[in-house]
């Protein structure tokens, strides 16, 4: 059906935008994998030499690395339960019908504008504070003992604060699928008497699982990256993932080298997961 | 055939989902609470909040510390212009990956041939760089030149591949972590990096990116570029192609077909996807915190100032939250119904 | 082709003129801190430009850990962002060397600097960066608690009355805590009170071929002291708790005593920001004994990197902000308890400055302190509560993680100081001090 000068054509069209990203992602890498064969620490120039494999060892060898590893991945899973589970209950909620809906939508995807920096402060301080954070001052009109969130728990902290920012995601791309539900399937279903588990189980949750899959792909692109909420409530030492190490290789021991090696392994473990999400959720998407 | 709900079940699913959605709204709206309380206040919330005084001395206090409305406007400028730089890339892409899709690779080879092509260029690159002793600060051409020998094998790749395979591959670019593109990033904002510097006479060394909008703004465009690539391409793809193929029986021209039946049918998809790229860029904080710190620095710097600073800071650094995130917020609110279709990325339908 | 050319020449004689006449009115960049004393002499600036109207002053305030680096990677990539710089002591004397700051001509009466500050901003008997203000640390404690307590602070206590007092004072059931201390990760946060304190306890970063000593005992006991004093009278949260957020806890009342920065001294005693203004009382950081006190030296100081094109006009104002007529004007505005404190003998001097509650104090907390000889045993290197090698950033920030981490609960002290020792060797391995 395309013609011949048609898909030049296209092919034309999508030359900037592939030559952008192909520059904005080649570039940097080149130049990471420079940096990352070279001992450069930033502030002490004069001893920069060819450093082979070491900056990987060192980097691997770091006490925090395989802690941050498995935060990076707990953090990514963490999140995506809270916001999945969360967006589910909370898609079907709102699809009922009630008064005041477009308030309460509003209400619950209003996270979602917030900037990562500023939800991270507000939390941190005003929430989870030990001491004068409003959950400390609930937590003591029960007559408990406040929970030191970011000292205690402070993975589930972060994952909190994430989840919160993104379950007003879930929940609108899971409520639009709702809505797009068959109202004359729910009614069908209803008169043959299935239970509202039953119903879940086999009507809603199928249809749901496409736009799922959806919400699955484009958190985890900005999961594996959370940075931001792990900076500004310094928990970079308790609960810190790839992206913060990398940054604190370079902002605190300004080790220019270490940092790419850190840097390019956390290409390779981004890339392992888009390869399997492509794989899982691509195809899912594509059909 | 409409439901009806019993008035008892409707009041009672009212409860639980007004009662939700506060808890979920609950942190924004303590923070506006203590924005408008003394700093000594805001440290005895929430047993006073109700009859501890109100005042907006807050406000005044960081506009006077911090120039908020410079924020805004770099902001604004930033999220704005890269959003249209962005659209101007993408419009061309999406449409020719929608209208003009590839169904096979344009060029045959299999996936081993191609891994072993890019191998073999690594390998060149890799040992014409330690022949040189990996010294390459000096060398603007020869690093240029390695680039090029790195980079074109792969772009070459990217290019014949079919057009899923493309925008997966665009997808992709997202996943890679900003962290590990800082470094070149940054020392090539700061034209001191591999390449880029000396060239003969010329040192650009004297040109810096760094905190700039000219930096700034491509580099944010760059960001979000393959979601909005993704989004506009979802969009476009939905548009019935029927109708193209009519018009052009009637004679109509490409650019007609463009500006008469394209556009008019793409303009809410370009809106809603418009609106999203705002708000990523508006609340973008790896990349402004790291390249930016007063002339082009967007709010996401702004509140940061506000992170640790001496004493009590509750109620300033309130009033500062509220402010950075009013301006999005409110326009959240408004295109809400646009924004839900742009959420979904074209997925949910 | 010739119009072309002639039409380049003109717009490059444009550029030249527009070059010119801006020439004439000289903008100098300043990247500072935003402490309160910074953000004060912002306002007071008017005073310096009224008498240099060709110099324009374009501020850029950041976070002390973002100034920290964003002022490195600028410095050391020679990117040229800023004409002046503020930093501290632990920066000055590596970049001094390295030649990467200009030394300062125009400082005013540079006899009259404090020898403890001056000494740890000298290069070679050249003065790389004027002390804005300095600052040692101290003991702050409320007056009225340690009564009630049935306890008297002596004016230099030891650390097992420290410890002794903070637990009578501990009342959880009221909220009172009866010690804080920084606990959050950072070489200049929890590391800076951390090392401080390990010098009284006898010991030592390094040994003098640089193997780092973490698996010392007395590395043991200063981080076991430190641990279980948290533990018993600490407030909650403590691993999160830095400067701001220990001065947050004392001035709403939480804190029994707190052993921070001298210049807190000021915060906690005004009575427009602070609940206890009037029940503070101050004693030297406490010691073990040994011959030295657990208190550290600092100056953020104002420096000119060498690759500024305006260095006559950064010395200019360099001298202005750092001279004794800039404290007379903060006097005259705000009063003499803001003047800058820490840098000037004749500060000290003055009997409108005695006045002031913690003036004493600070100066003597100043004097206590030894950059060149910080420790009980010897060491290579010179700088109290740092190590001021390039690498101590990096080693300094990572291990008071594994600190905070131990405060935190989530490891045991003998873990963070394994992991320590471990870690630091590797580095000092990498960077090749260890052969």
């Amino acid at each position: 059906m395309a013609t011949r000068q048609g898909q030049a054509l296209g092919r034309l069209a999508v030359a900037p935008a592939v030559a952008a990203l192909a520059a904005w992602s080649i570039v940097p890498l080149a130049l990471a994998i420079y940096y990352a064969f070279l001992h450069y620490q930033l502030d002490n120039p004069d001893n920069t030499f060819f450093a082979g494999w070491s900056n990987f060892y060192y980097f691997v060898t770091d006490p925090f690395f395989a802690k941050d590893l498995f935060n990076t991945v707990a953090l990514v899973l963490l999140v995506l339960a809270i916001t999945i589970a969360g967006g589910v209950l909370l898609a079907i909620l709102l699809d009922r019908p009630m008064w005041g809906q477009g308030i309460v939508r509003v209400m619950v995807i209003s996270p979602f504008f917030i900037m990562p920096t500023v939800s991270a402060l507000v939390w941190k301080n005003l929430m989870m504070h030990p001491v004068y954070g409003f959950f400390a001052h609930v937590w003591r009109a029960f007559g408990l003992t406040p929970v030191d969130w970011f000292a205690s728990i402070p993975l589930l902290s972060v994952g909190i604060i994430v989840g919160w920012q993104w379950l007003p995601f879930a929940t609108l791309i899971l409520l639009t699928a709702l809505q797009s539900l068959d109202l004359e399937q729910k009614d069908a279903a209803q008169m043959d008497g299935a239970g509202t588990v039953d119903f879940f189980r086999h009507i809603t949750l199928p249809h749901l699982m496409r736009p799922i899959t959806v919400v699955i792909l484009i958190e985890t692109i900005f999961l594996l990256n959370v940075f931001a909420e792990i900076k500004v409530t310094s928990v970079g030492g308790l609960a810190g993932n790839l992206t913060y190490l990398v940054f604190s290789q370079l902002n605190d021991a300004n080790d220019v080298g270490e940092a790419a090696a850190g840097g390019l392994i956390a290409v390779v473990l981004a890339n392992l997961v888009s390869a399997f999400l492509v794989r899982i959720v691509g195809r899912n998407l594509e059909a | 055939m409409a439901r009806r709900e019993s008035l008892a079940k409707k009041s009672a699913w009212t409860l639980v989902a007004w009662a939700i959605g506060f808890v979920m709204f609950f942190p924004i709206f303590w923070t506006g609470i203590a924005a408008f309380k003394s700093e000594a206040d805001a440290y005895s919330l929430p047993r006073t909040w109700l009859t501890s005084p109100w005042t907006l001395e807050n406000f005044a206090i960081v506009q006077a510390r911090s120039n908020y409305l410079q924020y805004v406007f770099n902001t604004t400028v930033i999220a704005v212009l890269s959003t249209l730089l962005g659209l101007a890339f993408a419009i061309p892409a999406a449409w020719g990956m929608a209208f003009q899709p590839e169904t096979k690779p344009s060029v045959n080879l299999s996936g081993k041939a191609w891994a072993l092509i890019l191998l073999f260029f690594f390998a060149v690159t890799a040992a014409i760089a330690l022949s040189v002793g990996w010294r390459m600060t000096d060398n603007p051409l020869l690093g240029l030149a390695l680039i090029l020998l790195f980079g074109l094998p792969i772009a070459a790749w990217v290019w014949t591949r079919r057009t899923g395979d493309k925008l997966l591959w665009m997808l992709s670019t997202k996943m890679m972590p900003p962290a590990g593109a800082l470094i070149p990033i940054y020392l090539i904002f700061n034209r001191n990096g591999l390449v880029f510097r000396q060239w003969g006479g010329v040192d650009l060394g004297d040109w810096n990116l760094i905190d700039t909008f000219a930096g700034m703004v491509p580099l944010m465009m760059l960001l979000n570029l393959p979601i909005v690539i993704w989004m506009l391409y979802t969009y476009f793809k939905e548009i019935p192609f029927e109708i193209l193929e009519a018009a052009r029986m009637d004679g109509a021209g490409l650019w007609q077909e463009l500006s008469k039946v394209l556009a008019p049918m793409a303009v809410p998809g370009i809106a809603s996807t418009l609106l999203l790229n705002v708000i990523l860029s508006w609340n973008e904080a790896f990349w402004t915190l790291n390249l930016t710190n007063k002339n082009a620095a967007p709010l996401s710097f702004f509140i940061s100032e506000y992170s640790s600073p001496e004493g009590q800071f509750w109620a300033k650094l309130s009033a500062a939250s509220l402010m950075a995130i009013a301006p999005i917020m409110v326009l959240g609110w408004f295109s809400q119904r646009q924004l839900v279709r742009g959420l979904t990325f074209g997925a949910v339908k | 082709m010739k119009s072309l050319k002639r039409a380049l020449l003109g717009a490059c004689a444009l550029a030249l003129a527009a070059g010119a006449a801006r020439a004439a009115s000289t903008t100098l960049t300043i990247a500072t801190v935003n402490n309160g004393d910074m953000v004060r002499m912002q306002k007071l600036t008017d005073d310096f430009t009224k008498a240099n109207p060709d110099i324009k002053l374009n501020w850029v305030t950041l976070e002390e850990n973002d100034l920290r680096q964003k002022v490195t990677k600028d410095i050391a990539t020679k990117g040229g962002q800023y004409d002046v710089l503020t930093i501290g002591t632990y920066e000055t004397p590596i970049w001094g060397k390295k030649g990467w700051l200009v030394p300062l001509t125009g400082v005013d009466d540079p006899k009259d600097l404090l020898p403890a500050i001056a000494g740890g901003l000298t290069v070679d008997g050249k003065l790389y960066a004027s002390p804005f203000y300095g600052e040692s640390s101290y003991v702050m404690y409320r007056k009225d608690l340690m009564a009630k307590a049935g306890l008297k602070m002596p004016d230099a206590p030891t650390w097992d009355f420290i410890a002794q007092a903070a637990a009578k004072m501990t009342d959880r059931k009221a909220g009172i805590n009866g010690i804080c201390l920084r606990g959050k990760a950072g070489w200049g946060e929890n590391m800076a009170f951390l090392t401080a304190m390990s010098n009284s306890f006898g010991a030592r970063w390094f040994n003098m071929k640089w193997k780092p000593q973490f698996d010392q005992p007395e590395w043991k006991a200063t981080l076991n002291f430190y641990l279980k004093m948290m533990k018993d009278s600490g407030p909650p949260g403590a691993s999160g708790n830095g400067f701001s957020e220990n001065l947050a806890l004392f001035q709403t009342g939480k804190c029994g005593m707190w052993i921070d920065a001298t210049v807190a001294g000021s915060f906690v005693t005004d009575p427009k920001a602070s609940k206890v203004a009037d029940k503070v009382g101050f004693a030297l950081a406490p010691d073990k004994g040994l011959g030295k006190r657990g208190n550290w030296l600092w100056a953020w100081s104002l420096a000119i990197p060498a690759g500024t094109k305006h260095v006559a006009e950064a010395q200019k104002f360099v001298g202005w902000a750092t001279s004794k007529h800039y404290l007379d004007l903060v006097a005259a505005k705000d009063g003499w308890a803001n003047v800058p404190p820490g840098t000037r003998a004749s500060l000290y001097a003055n009997p409108n400055y005695a006045k002031v509650p913690f003036a004493k104090m600070t100066l003597d907390s100043i004097n206590a302190a030894d950059p060149t000889h910080p420790t009980v045993k010897r060491v290579p290197y010179v700088g109290v509560q740092f190590v001021a090698i390039p690498e101590f950033q990096g080693i300094g920030t990572k291990v008071g993680e594994l600190f905070s981490a131990a405060l935190a609960g989530q490891m045991s002290a003998d873990d963070a100081l394994k992991q320590a020792q471990a870690y630091t060797t590797a580095e000092m391995t990498k960077a090749g001090y260890i052969k």
